[in-house]
């Protein structure tokens, strides 16, 4: 029983983080209707970032996230410019093929400089014990931090003058146009804040586990995942379907051979597209309703 | 102007043959991209070497005749589908004579359907699975110890120290690692051990955090598994993470890597099976002696060569004695003459089966078993099995 209620709690730390990754993917899907593929080598990025700063810098493992975070935008914005402006608009294949151009790219640039070795990051902060069972505290570190992380989210998009533009450009692009959003800079904006967000998602989870330049696509499936159940376009769905995701896996795990998870999840991704086709928000609206 | 482009064209078909008959062409796929990538271009190294020390003493001896060695390479993305398509190539086009394996049990299996498809020998230096071996397969040759031995070490070290260990298997599931396991797990009941968790993962897996909850629930007190080397790492961190309480941890191929200590206090007391170290003690009758082998790769790469690197050698060695002592490059003979082979060099005793039921398949080689201890405050890697290689007793139960 004891087992079973670690495995729970562990599932929800590391869906927590999750749910930060697709929170990034379903921004960008809400905002401008473009399927990132990018988000996996956005994620690595965020790892590699973390790495080299503390390996080459020495700067202190959790004070590397502001700076993967602005590092994020930064090169989220120029991206957006790049490759995926002069696709908005156009039917979605285009943007699906310019984000996976972009991301064959950037993958390919980073075999070629580091290979596909493994890189970890040295992090280690005290946990906490529940009879054999041991919940470490990089784990607990990234739950609380994405928690946060959510919670600046919610009041950007919803307390601040720049977030009500954002959500504007969402709901309506030519009405927001009409009332004078520069809806192109809303965009890129988005974008970036897309990026900066699966960034410090590799942040996190580069202190949990090793990592290759590989890893993205690992990560860039939970997203996709994790994005369809909580709806698409909802970022605070994204961080519940995270979590929920977390649960699952967390209480499927010690019944069955972890081969089968995926597939669980993959069977829940399903009937999540045909019974709820707006996710685990869409349910609990209609419950309210 | 035609005159002196049909001048340059006969020019370049004049020298074609003189080049084709000096040179013996080697072809073989690399896992240059892809998650195989850093075993299989520390196979490829070792390789290197080989050629070119070969080629600086002036080739391969056959008669009179001196034959400078070539390589033709593909990076196979460590993929399989790219195997087949890459190794009709290399025999068709780039008329490859003699063939070295792909890195992984799985795509040697998928280049030998290719390689016995057309007659070219195919030495193995990274395929330990014994299955393939048992298809009939006539010109493939492996020469490392196979996967059904890899915990033969761990298990017999492990029953000095706990006869009564109960092992949770966790493994890829991948070729290798299930004939790995599959026979370790009949070892381990033979030695009067207990099973405690029996699970495979899929080889993209990166969080273990689930799985270790799993093998902590088993009652395990020792831990068998891996794959490869991102699974196995991290697998070793998430155990240290996780505080597992494991006495013993036995993780295949990724320990084995000098970059694996990187890891820190996590790979303090793992042991990992090895086909080789630098540390064995092997009296090589032809080829260099382990100390030379080190010492020329390391001034090479300025790194120190691991099991990969010096599996990657041997096989370029053991054509070399083949073609040597065949006096010939044909293939029928230089076949012949591996069946022959029961040779001593720096990676140990190397000989083949020639049974039709298991033909190829390595019968003389033996593993080492290696433990990262932590040696004034710095991990090192220490030989605990077998008695004649060992330079540390094992460190038992782990810190």
């Amino acid at each position: 029983m004891l087992g079973l209620l670690a495995s729970i709690l562990d599932g929800v730390l590391i869906g927590a983080v999750y749910g930060l990754a697709g929170m990034g993917i379903t921004l960008i899907w809400g905002v401008m209707d473009v399927v990132n593929l990018t988000h996996g080598a956005m994620i690595v990025a965020g790892m590699f970032g973390t790495y080299l700063l503390v390996s080459a810098a020495g700067i202190p493992v959790y004070a590397t996230l502001p700076i993967v975070l602005v590092g994020g935008f930064l090169v989220g914005v120029p991206l957006y410019w790049i490759a995926v402006h002069r696709v908005i608009g156009q039917p979605p294949l285009m943007s699906l093929l310019s984000t996976f151009a972009v991301n064959l790219v950037l993958v390919g640039l980073g075999t070629a400089v580091w290979g596909t070795d493994l890189f970890n990051v040295p992090a280690s902060l005290p946990g906490f014990s529940m009879g054999r069972y041991t919940f470490p505290g990089t784990h607990l570190m990234a739950a609380a931090l994405t928690a946060v992380i959510a919670g600046v989210l919610y009041l950007f998009l919803y307390r601040t003058r720049i977030g009500k533009a954002v959500r504007a450009v969402s709901a309506n692009r030519e009405a927001a146009e009409l009332v004078g959003i520069p809806t192109a800079r809303v965009l890129a904006m988005a974008f970036g804040i897309g990026v900066a967000l699966a960034c410090v998602a590799g942040m996190l989870i580069s202190t949990m586990f090793p990592f290759t330049v590989l890893s993205g696509d690992a990560y860039q499936l939970k997203s996709f995942l994790v994005t369809v159940l909580g709806g698409l376009g909802n970022p605070t769905g994204a961080l519940v379907a995270g979590v929920a995701l977390g649960l699952v896996e967390g209480l499927t795990t010690p019944f069955v051979p972890v081969s089968w998870t995926l597939v669980i999840e993959f069977v829940l991704f399903v009937v999540v597209l045909i019974a709820v086709p707006g996710g685990l928000m869409q349910l609990l609206r209609w419950r309210r309703s | 102007m035609k005159k002196i482009l049909l001048a340059a064209a006969l020019g370049v078909f004049a020298a074609m043959p003189a080049f084709a008959d000096n040179t013996i062409t080697i072809g073989m796929t690399v896992s240059k991209t892809g998650p195989l990538n850093v075993d299989s271009v520390s196979q490829l190294r070792g390789s290197e070497l080989w050629r070119d020390e070969v080629n600086a003493a002036g080739g391969i001896k056959v008669g009179n005749k001196h034959y400078k060695v070539r390589f033709v390479e593909y990076d196979d993305q460590s993929v399989g589908g790219r195997v087949q398509q890459l190794y009709t190539r290399l025999i068709l086009q780039d008329k490859a004579q003699f063939l070295f394996g792909p890195y992984s049990s799985g795509l040697v299996a998928t280049a030998a359907v290719i390689s016995e498809q057309y007659g070219k020998i195919m030495l193995i230096g990274g395929g330990a699975e014994g299955k393939t071996y048992t298809l009939g397969n006539k010109y493939l040759f492996q020469c490392i110890t196979r996967a059904g031995e890899y915990l033969s070490g761990a298990i017999a070290e492990l029953k000095e120290h706990n006869p009564h260990a109960k092992i949770a298997f966790v493994y890829s599931d991948d070729p290798f690692s299930k004939a790995v396991v599959a026979a370790a797990k009949k070892a381990a009941v033979a030695a009067g051990f207990t099973v405690a968790m029996d699970e495979s993962y899929p080889p993209s897996t990166t969080d273990f955090t689930a799985v270790i909850n799993k093998v902590i629930s088993s009652g395990a007190d020792t831990f068998f598994g891996g794959g490869h080397y991102a699974d196995g790492a991290t697998l070793a961190r998430q155990l240290h993470d996780q505080k597992a309480g494991m006495k013993w941890v036995s993780i295949l191929v990724a320990p084995d890597s000098e970059k694996f200590k990187t890891l820190g206090a996590a790979a303090d007391g793992i042991t990992v099976p090895s086909q080789w170290e630098p540390q064995v003690k092997y009296k090589a009758d032809f080829g260099p002696s382990v100390e030379q082998f080190t010492a020329e790769y390391v001034l090479k790469y300025k790194d120190l060569p691991d099991y990969h690197a010096a599996s990657g050698y041997v096989v370029g060695l053991i054509l070399q004695h083949a073609i040597e002592q065949a006096h010939s490059i044909d293939p029928e003979k230089v076949t012949a003459a591996l069946n022959k082979t029961d040779a001593h060099t720096f990676f140990g005793q190397v000989k083949f089966a020639t049974d039709p039921g298991h033909h190829g398949l390595q019968v003389a080689h033996q593993m080492v078993l290696a433990q990262w201890q932590m040696k004034d405050g710095k991990l090192v890697k220490q030989m605990v099995w077998p008695d004649a290689a060992r330079t540390a007793a094992v460190v038992y139960p782990l810190p």
